[in-house]
């Protein structure tokens, strides 16, 4: 039924559109311009147009800043997730500058150059000078951006292990994390999901049992790192593709099966400390006057309403990987080296968990 | 000399005075191709002229006519996805209506939406902008602006527009599979879309998909050697490379790319359908899946994304290419002057078709491979922003000065240039490894490639049918529709991807069925309305365009034969369709095609296939 009247409708409007640019082309004048190439007064209309639409452009930028800067990550949790941002902010910077200049100058040219009949454009076909301004000026500022670029990036991805760093491996299956920690040894056992069946399904990222340095791994459902202390990441999937990200941290790397992938970051602040920064508290105050609203609807429609939000570090899941891609998330907790450690020692060993 | 006495009457004339003055010299060099063929003669069926045409003319209308029909199905796709983003979870009855079984009580099922997601992917990037975008105008542009008579196979461009059909049939049908069509993105990564254990549009619906890109990447490798080898061998006398109009040496350029890179995408599928079918472990091993171990061992997913850029990569460039050519066409022709440094032009799109099939890379940055790599792919990747920035900055002194006609072509031109600037920028940040870590796979990817690549493309797709509808359809299209359709599309397309950046920007994983699952994201949820609200917008627009493109046909104002005053061959060929294109000889060419605004002549065009003036110097560009 529903079908047959939004079909009704869609035809009605079409001829109600057709009627109408019948009558209106009945009621041209004599003299009117029907022709469908552009006159002087659509140049000069549209010309106007495009410099509107330029501050159009501008004032959505500015907008969009003001109203939506606060839902941008918060500075980083990681010792290396500053020179990411300051790498983030210097780029924005030069494409901004960029962006600004160079949508004026095309809109403005536009609007400033819209014909007639009288105007005769300049014929100016090549100058060498101007295009070698043009390829020398990008080449400098990318040669800058490129090295900065490279730099940091060397920075970021070169591990070097010292004695002191924590070794994780985060494990990733359709639809979640897990995490092992070395144990006392300090060194992760052998795995292989060919041993994912063993001791009745309880080996949950397959660790192989005739590997002794597996016997004091610990698998957990929630990532504990301490604070100010290197965590080098192990990344394993079992079945599709994964990716580990960690956006507060600026540290993001692929699980591929067959494959184990490392990253590694300091995060130096804890998830006590970063909870009182005034950004987090007015994100947190923010989302939950939303969630307060959308409870009183839930209410009243007579279902639970939703628990108040809480600031925490998450880890996502960022490769499509399944239905339950988009709910794929584990929580990070960074506490101090204290904390961590009575939390670690709580935990069960692989071979206490097996038994 | 015998030329000058008839220049004028060519300028302002018919193409007959043409025909009487070239005849003149065909006495003289007896130039054996230039003489009229027969084929005007032969009695065509409603079969060979419509269907199984091998008319380079009637077969861009049909390329652009399927792709327009797939853009109909790609961009409905995103309003429905875009609907369960705006309001997660909700009922809407026409998820009922269109999704059936996939949309319970009108809400839509988190595969499903996977599903749309791919298949608007895969429909926009290949069937709508490579097939509809380079494949219309290649074929309707080449012969007529090289002033050839055809492409050098016409039945071979039959048989590429054919398997571009069987493609697109599949692609569609793979819609009504049992268990859906593929979802797993249209990058389709391993082992996802290998295991239909792994989600149920990895089953036949994946087959279907694999199977569609074959025919696809057939159609378009015969259509890009028929493209080659005709620019190549049929240009009329006088078309140098040099004064090829930039719309050729797009097309060009875009074909090599093609021959060099799709057959590693093909290879890639094949070796997906023998992990998917035949047991074999290219791209699997160590995989745990639904309480089985199963048997693959030593491939590698990584393996399959490398294939899989090598293609991907350049696509971008392949879509993008054309689009690009038709900009500096209409540029140039409604700013009535000369594109700026047409040589430096040339010598971007050959740097960046370069450049495009050694930065494929930078799509994997954080997959696992060797980091020393990724500061190599991060160094070429972020060199391509020089002829990116050469191209720009050459539009916008092309339109410096000028005396702009703002035909809505030229209105979809601009905004192009546009758009490609504000996508561009983005691609500095993301092409550079270390920023990549933490905005790879979030919107803010969405918002950079959907400007720089998607909309700017299908701004150089409309601005294409805009200008050269005289040429197809023999009417012009209504410009104050085409005005209407410009700006509602313009700032809806802002109006989307620009906000997009922000979710982006605040950590927003793509392909999330729902942003409110977990609490983290509640405060991006009425941005995601406000987007969706402008693609809405979008969408309506092109209704708009739409109903000009099909009542133009049959109602528009007649169109004269050269409306936009412009000076390349295909404008100098009578309205009226004929096989051959030119009912007497070939028109030869005398100078580049953008005498526009040249000092000396009465007219602000010279066509390209009038000689130079007695001491006229054609312009060393």
């Amino acid at each position: 039924m529903t079908i047959l009247l939004v079909l009704t409708s869609l035809i009605l409007i079409s001829i109600a559109v057709w009627q109408l640019t019948k009558i209106l082309e009945l009621s041209k004048p004599a003299d009117y311009d029907d022709s469908e190439i552009a006159s002087d007064k659509d140049n000069d209309m549209q010309g106007k147009l495009m410099f509107l639409f330029l501050i159009f452009i501008y004032a959505l930028t500015i907008f969009s800043f003001y109203q939506w800067g606060d839902v941008m990550l918060p500075e980083s949790a990681s010792v290396h997730g500053e020179n990411y941002d300051n790498l983030l902010w210097f780029s924005f910077a030069v494409i901004f500058f960029v962006q600004t200049i160079t949508q004026a100058l095309l809109h403005y040219f536009a609007f400033k150059y819209r014909g007639n009949k009288k105007r005769k454009a300049l014929f100016f076909a090549d100058s060498t000078f101007l295009e070698g301004v043009w390829t020398i000026i990008p080449t400098i500022a990318l040669a800058g951006l490129i090295l900065y670029g490279l730099f940091t990036w060397v920075d970021i991805m070169t591990i070097e292990e010292n004695d002191d760093a924590l070794v994780v491996e985060l494990y990733a299956q359709q639809f979640n994390w897990k995490a092992r920690y070395a144990g006392e040894d300090g060194v992760l056992g052998d795995a292989n999901v060919r041993f994912l069946q063993d001791f009745g399904g309880k080996n949950l990222v397959g660790i192989d049992p005739t590997d002794r340095n597996g016997d004091d791994d610990i698998v957990v459902q929630e990532l504990h790192l301490p604070v100010n202390r290197e965590v080098v990441f192990r990344i394993r999937s079992q079945d599709v593709l994964h990716s580990a990200f960690m956006p507060h941290f600026r540290a993001q790397m692929n699980a591929v099966p067959g494959m184990i992938n490392q990253f590694a970051f300091i995060p130096n602040v804890t998830t006590e400390e970063i909870r009182l920064r005034p950004e987090i508290v007015e994100k947190v105050r923010k989302i939950n006057k939303i969630r307060f609203d959308k409870s009183e609807d839930l209410v009243a429609s007579g279902d639970f309403p939703l628990d108040p939000y809480e600031f925490d570090f998450l880890l996502l899941c960022n490769k499509i990987c399944g239905a339950s891609h988009y709910n794929m998330q584990m929580k990070i907790v960074v506490e101090t080296e204290e904390e961590f450690n009575r939390w670690l020692d709580d935990q069960p060993t692989f071979k206490e968990f097996v038994q | 000399m015998a030329n000058r006495g008839n220049r004028r009457a060519k300028i302002v004339g018919t193409d007959i005075e043409i025909d009487i003055t070239e005849k003149k010299d065909i006495v003289i060099e007896s130039h054996d191709d230039d003489h009229g063929h027969d084929d005007n003669h032969h009695k065509e069926t409603f079969i060979t002229k419509y269907i199984f045409s091998i008319d380079h003319k009637m077969i861009s209308k049909q390329y652009l006519i399927t792709g327009l029909i797939m853009g109909i199905v790609g961009i409905a796709m995103s309003l429905l996805f875009r609907l369960q983003l705006a309001w997660p979870e909700e009922s809407f009855g026409i998820f009922d209506v269109l999704l059936g079984k996939w949309a319970t009580d009108g809400v839509m099922d988190p595969n499903v939406y996977l599903a749309l997601v791919t298949i608007h992917g895969t429909i926009m990037v290949f069937f709508v902008l490579t097939a509809g975008l380079s494949g219309t105008f290649s074929n309707l542009l080449i012969p007529l602006q090289i002033g050839a008579r055809d492409m050098a196979s016409g039945f071979l461009n039959m048989i590429s527009y054919w398997l571009f059909f069987i493609s697109s049939a599949l692609m569609i049908a793979s819609l009504f599979v049992e268990a859906g069509p593929a979802a797993a993105g249209w990058t389709i990564y391993p082992p996802l879309s290998a295991l239909p254990q792994a989600q149920p549009g990895s089953a036949a619906g994946m087959t279907l998909w694999l199977v569609s890109m074959a025919f696809f990447i057939a159609s378009s490798l015969l259509a890009a050697l028929n493209y080659i080898v005709t620019v190549l061998n049929l240009r009329t006398k006088g078309m140098t490379m040099t004064r090829l109009p930039l719309t050729v040496w797009a097309f060009l350029v875009t074909a090599i790319i093609g021959v060099v890179s799709f057959p590693v995408l093909l290879s890639a599928a094949l070796l997906l359908i023998m992990d998917r079918s035949f047991g074999t472990s290219f791209f699997l091993s160590d995989i745990f899946i639904q309480g089985e171990v199963l048997h693959y061992q030593g491939g590698s997913p990584v393996l399959f994304e490398h294939l899989f850029w090598f293609l991907g990569h350049p696509e971008v460039y392949i879509v993008l290419l054309p689009a690009l050519g038709i900009a500096s066409e209409v540029i140039a022709t409604n700013a009535r002057k000369p594109i700026f440094g047409y040589r430096a032009m040339v010598g971007s799109i050959l740097a960046i078709a370069f450049l495009s099939t050694i930065v494929w890379g930078h799509h994997m940055f954080v997959t696992g491979m060797n980091p020393f790599l990724g500061s190599v792919f991060t160094f070429t990747t972020l060199l391509i922003a020089i002829p990116s920035a050469v191209k720009a900055f050459n539009y916008i002194t092309t339109i410096w000065k000028g005396n702009i006609q703002f035909n809505p072509a030229m209105l979809f031109a601009i905004g192009l240039v546009s758009t490609f600037i504000t996508g561009g920028l983005t691609g500095i940040i993301l092409g550079d490894s270390a920023l990549d870590i933490n905005l790879h796979d979030t919107y803010f990817v969405v918002a950079h490639f959907h400007l720089v690549m998607g909309i700017s493309a299908l701004y150089g797709l409309f601005a294409g049918v805009y200008h050269w509808y005289p040429r197809m359809f023999g009417r012009m299209m209504n410009k104050t529709l085409g005005y209407v359709h410009f700006w509602i599309t313009a700032i809806s397309a802002y109006g989307v991807f620009f906000p997009m950046h922000f979710i982006g920007m605040a950590g927003l994983p793509r392909r999330y069925y729902t942003n409110t699952n977990f609490p983290y994201f509640d405060d991006v949820a009425n941005i995601n309305v406000i987007i969706t609200l402008f693609a809405l917008l979008a969408g309506a627009a092109q209704i708009i365009f739409l109903y000009n493109f099909i009542s133009s046909m049959y109602y528009g104002k007649k169109a004269e034969q050269n409306p936009w005053k412009s000076t390349t061959l295909e404008w100098t060929a009578p309205i009226k369709h004929i096989h051959g294109n030119w009912p007497g000889k070939i028109p030869h060419v005398f100078r580049w095609a953008y005498d526009y605004s040249k000092p000396g002549s009465k007219e602000d065009f010279v066509p390209q296939n009038v000689p130079l003036k007695k001491g006229e110097k054609e312009l060393q560009h």
